[in-house]
């Protein structure tokens, strides 16, 4: 047996190894359910139920796809460079703090007004913290990788300073919390989810066309094929990158401003819950592409709500619902290497 | 079976996928020969040679060694049945002197025993005619002594079959002589050589027989000294083609770029031009030679204006051109193309098509914030025509095409901007004989419309051919500016190695 790389696949047989590969996931996930004492058929059902049962259930599946969703396409972009930004969860919070500052206490301007600023201080707060490792790396030449995981948790830190001291609420009875915003500060909502979504979709379609069609997006993807190749087509590496990245941070930011605003309603600590990180899982399966970042992340949203759900409704442990999700993601990224490499038999033995 | 065949190939078939990378080839090597193996890129040269040194297996066919029926299923095979590789890229550690690099390669019990080992291996290297001296360090010698060194290693393990592939790419003239004259006291001590080289002159020279491949097929196998250099191109070729390369008559024009004492830095201080001064005009192929990296690449990014510190001045038409940003340069018509060793490395990007490599330098002159690709599509269009590049449509991936293809999109697209100054370094790197003839055309052809062309080459042959004048390099300076219709081999590579032309006769 040996492992060669495949040199081209046809979309039929491209289908079918992703679909074995989920086949084989939850067929894996329900055996484990089994083994922990439960009824792998209908956890599984539930578990369709709790992402997609009723209106309120999916109005909760789109609300964790939202950040999702945005935030992939935005370190997609960063990642078409090979910058490999997993600073999502960082720049999420500083959207997050910059928005809410006026949420906090800019409440009595025009709404029109505060939307802007909420809006553009979550852009420019995202956009700073992902210049930072961009910067550091075209002048310096550092690590973006270390850079963005270092700046996560001063992101967090900042925000549990905020939560802890500066921004307590005096009103709260001693509970380190930030106060809830004003009700002018809160996003609206269009079929019971925060208009998110729809900004959300608006922007898959925007980067499409700004990967598919744009000088810029070009500039981009010649980048991450060759940065040789583009400084010697005259393209200003650097400045692409320094710019396109924090483009990435913005969008992150922005999310975190939604996610403030549109579901936690304040500011806090485990605002950005993993998000940052769970993106770039979904932008890579996503193979960076926007309309498959859509798609990759409704499911992911889907199979944490859903897992959220049987947690509850069988009293299974949340401990034993992550693992049922890693399984899954497991096999999903399994069937991806698939994609590219096959198994063949070991050659017959030549002349003896 | 004749007792002295060393190495018999019957029928050896090998696929990857779709594509068969030899089909039934046939090949056999004599005690005491070298024998050329020759054949265009793609043809299956390497993975011949791949087979023989245990990298591959083959799909079909049988290997038989001293007339036994052997499997060659790993390196260590190779090397335990005498055969030895030496590869073009040399496998040596730097830090290292040359006798701990043979040590290394010939690991006997856990201590070294440098004394004894030491004697016997410079007896080894001197019964050949190798003059390296075993206690340099590596990284101090020139690039024709480590390949010595490489020899050295695989003789003393013991290998009386070697394989050299394109062993004469890195050297001088005077570098080659010498390899050539311990190729041939190895042959008179018994060793079989298999050579492969792009050369026709060197296999002309050196080799005793000379086997074809053509699209993976074993054409013919003949004694050197039966056929000449234009059979031999028809077979490797498989039909007839005109091997004389034109130099243009072109009225020279204008002085097109001023080139005064470029000098410039690595990224680590070390200095790499210095004191470079020369002119081109319109009209002219300016040939650049030196030994590889010499600063051929320094030069070319200088002048792209993508190496933003350096001293001197260059001037394009009078205007000066430092402090522009690359892409101002290449608007004011300076084309710059770098085909590095990997071939794909600078000019064009390997996973996008054919139509969107043709974009690359022009869609930034393009209005507004998205690209229309419709130009782009017709000109991708009309380069595959005009240089029949082998290709499905104009919308398939750069690199999935042959190695002679991809090339062809580059300069193509280069040739079709239009520019004032042509610069192209190695634009035939790695291209089998009919696709190079048709570069030096399509360049010829830059020449008669007026371009000023500065051509960086290896081939000292085509460089004389091609060119008006030669400039050559060597450890960044120029070490002079030679009449390419006056000048000789021996007299460039002289100056390759450092000799100031003004010191000749």
């Amino acid at each position: 047996m040996r492992i060669v790389a495949r040199d081209s696949i046809s979309g039929r047989k491209a289908f079918l190894i992703r679909f074995l590969g989920v086949v084989c996931a939850l067929l894996t996930g329900m055996i484990f359910l089994a083994i922990a004492g439960f009824d792998p058929f209908s956890a599984m059902i539930s578990l369709l139920e709790g992402a997609f049962g009723n209106g309120r259930r999916i109005a909760k599946t789109v609300e964790f796809a939202i950040p999702l969703v945005i935030t992939s396409l935005g370190i997609s972009l960063a990642f078409r460079m090979k910058f490999w930004n997993i600073g999502a969860e960082g720049q999420i919070c500083m959207g997050a703090f910059a928005a809410s500052y006026f949420a906090l206490f800019c409440a009595d301007w025009p709404v029109w007004l505060l939307f802007s600023a909420m809006t553009a201080a979550s852009f420019a707060a995202g956009a700073l913290w992902a210049a930072i490792p961009a910067f550091l790396k075209v002048k310096w030449g550092t690590n973006e990788t270390l850079v963005t995981l270092m700046l996560n948790y001063i992101a967090i830190k900042i925000i549990q300073y905020l939560q802890y001291n500066a921004w307590k609420d005096p009103g709260a009875r001693g509970f380190p919390k930030i106060a809830m915003f004003d009700a002018k500060a809160l996003l609206p909502q269009i079929f019971g989810v925060n208009i998110g979504w729809i900004v959300a979709i608006g922007l898959i379609a925007v980067i499409y066309f700004f990967i598919t069609r744009s000088k810029g997006g070009y500039r981009i993807n010649v980048i991450g094929e060759s940065a040789d190749t583009a400084r010697y087509a005259g393209i200003n590496v650097h400045k692409t990158m320094v710019i396109t990245v924090c483009i990435g941070g913005a969008l992150a930011g922005l999310a975190g401003m939604i996610q403030a605003t549109g579901v936690e309603r304040t500011l806090n600590e485990t605002l950005s819950a993993g998000y940052g990180y769970t993106a770039i899982i979904t932008a890579w399966l996503a193979r960076l592409n926007p309309v498959a970042i859509g798609i990759v992340c409704i499911l992911f949203a889907a199979l944490t709500q859903g897992g959220n759900f049987i947690q509850t409704a069988y009293n299974i442990p949340s401990a034993a619902a992550s693992v049922f999700q890693g399984l899954v993601l497991l096999f999903v990224l399994a069937s991806e290497f698939f994609l590219r490499y096959k198994i063949v038999r070991s050659l017959p033995r030549g002349a003896q | 079976m004749d007792t002295d065949t060393v190495i018999r190939l019957n029928g050896i078939t090998k696929r990857f996928g779709s594509v068969t990378a030899n089909d039934c080839v046939d090949f056999s090597l004599k005690k005491g020969e070298i024998h050329a193996v020759l054949g265009e890129n793609g043809s299956g040269k390497s993975t011949l040679m791949n087979i023989l040194s245990g990298l591959y297996r083959p799909d079909a066919g049988e290997v038989y060694i001293n007339g036994k029926p052997t499997v060659i299923s790993s390196p260590a095979v190779a090397i335990s049945h005498g055969i030895g590789m030496i590869h073009q890229h040399f496998k040596l550690a730097e830090a290292f002197t040359a006798l701990d690099n043979v040590l290394v390669a010939n690991p006997q019990g856990i201590f070294k025993n440098s004394k004894k080992k030491f004697a016997e291996i410079s007896a080894l290297s001197k019964s050949y005619g190798f003059d390296v001296d075993l206690r340099c360090y590596v990284k101090d010698m020139p690039v024709g002594q480590k390949q010595a060194v490489e020899i050295i290693k695989v003789l003393y393990k013991g290998a009386d079959i070697l394989i050299l592939d394109e062993p004469t790419a890195v050297l001088t003239p005077q570098e080659t002589e010498k390899l050539f004259g311990i190729m041939r006291s190895m042959r008179d001590a018994g060793k079989s050589i298999i050579f492969i080289s792009h050369k026709l002159g060197e296999v002309m020279a050196v080799t005793n027989r000379v086997t074809v491949l053509r699209k993976g097929k074993s054409v013919a196998t003949f004694k050197t000294g039966d056929i000449d250099e234009l059979k031999l191109v028809r077979h490797i070729v498989g039909k007839e083609v005109d091997l004389a390369i034109n130099r243009t008559k072109a009225a020279r024009g204008e002085k097109l770029l001023e080139a005064v004492s470029l000098s410039a830095n690595d990224i680590d201080g070390s200095p790499v031009l210095h004191d470079v001064s020369f002119d081109v005009y319109e009209g002219e192929i300016l040939g650049v030679a030196g030994v590889a990296g010499s600063g051929q690449k320094q030069l070319c990014e200088t002048l792209a204006g993508l190496n933003p510190k350096y001293e001197g001045s260059v001037k394009l038409l009078g205007e000066n051109l430092s402090g522009l940003r690359p892409i101002d340069i290449i608007r004011r018509g300076v084309s710059m193309s770098f085909v590095p060793e990997d071939r794909l490395g600078m000019g064009l990007v390997a996973g996008m098509t054919i139509t969107e490599n043709m974009m690359l330098k022009e869609h930034s002159t393009q209005k507004g914030l998205f690209i229309n690709k419709k130009p782009y599509a017709q000109m991708a269009r009309d380069v595959v025509k005009q240089l029949s590049i082998d290709t499905p449509d104009i919308d398939f991936q750069v690199s999935r095409l042959s190695g002679g293809n991809i090339q062809k999109v580059l300069v193509g697209r280069e040739l079709r901007s239009g520019p004032k100054l042509l610069i192209m370094a190695y634009p035939v790197r790695g291209l089998d004989i009919g696709a190079s003839m048709q570069i030096y055309s399509l360049i010829n052809s830059r020449k008669e419309a007026g371009t000023g062309i500065i051509y960086v080459g290896e081939d000292l042959d085509v460089l004389m051919q091609l060119c008006d004048r030669i400039l050559v390099l060597c450890h960044g300076c120029v070490t002079g500016i030679a009449d390419a219709r006056k000048t000789t081999k021996t007299q460039l590579g002289f100056m390759m190695t450092g000799q100031r032309r003004e010191n000749m006769q």
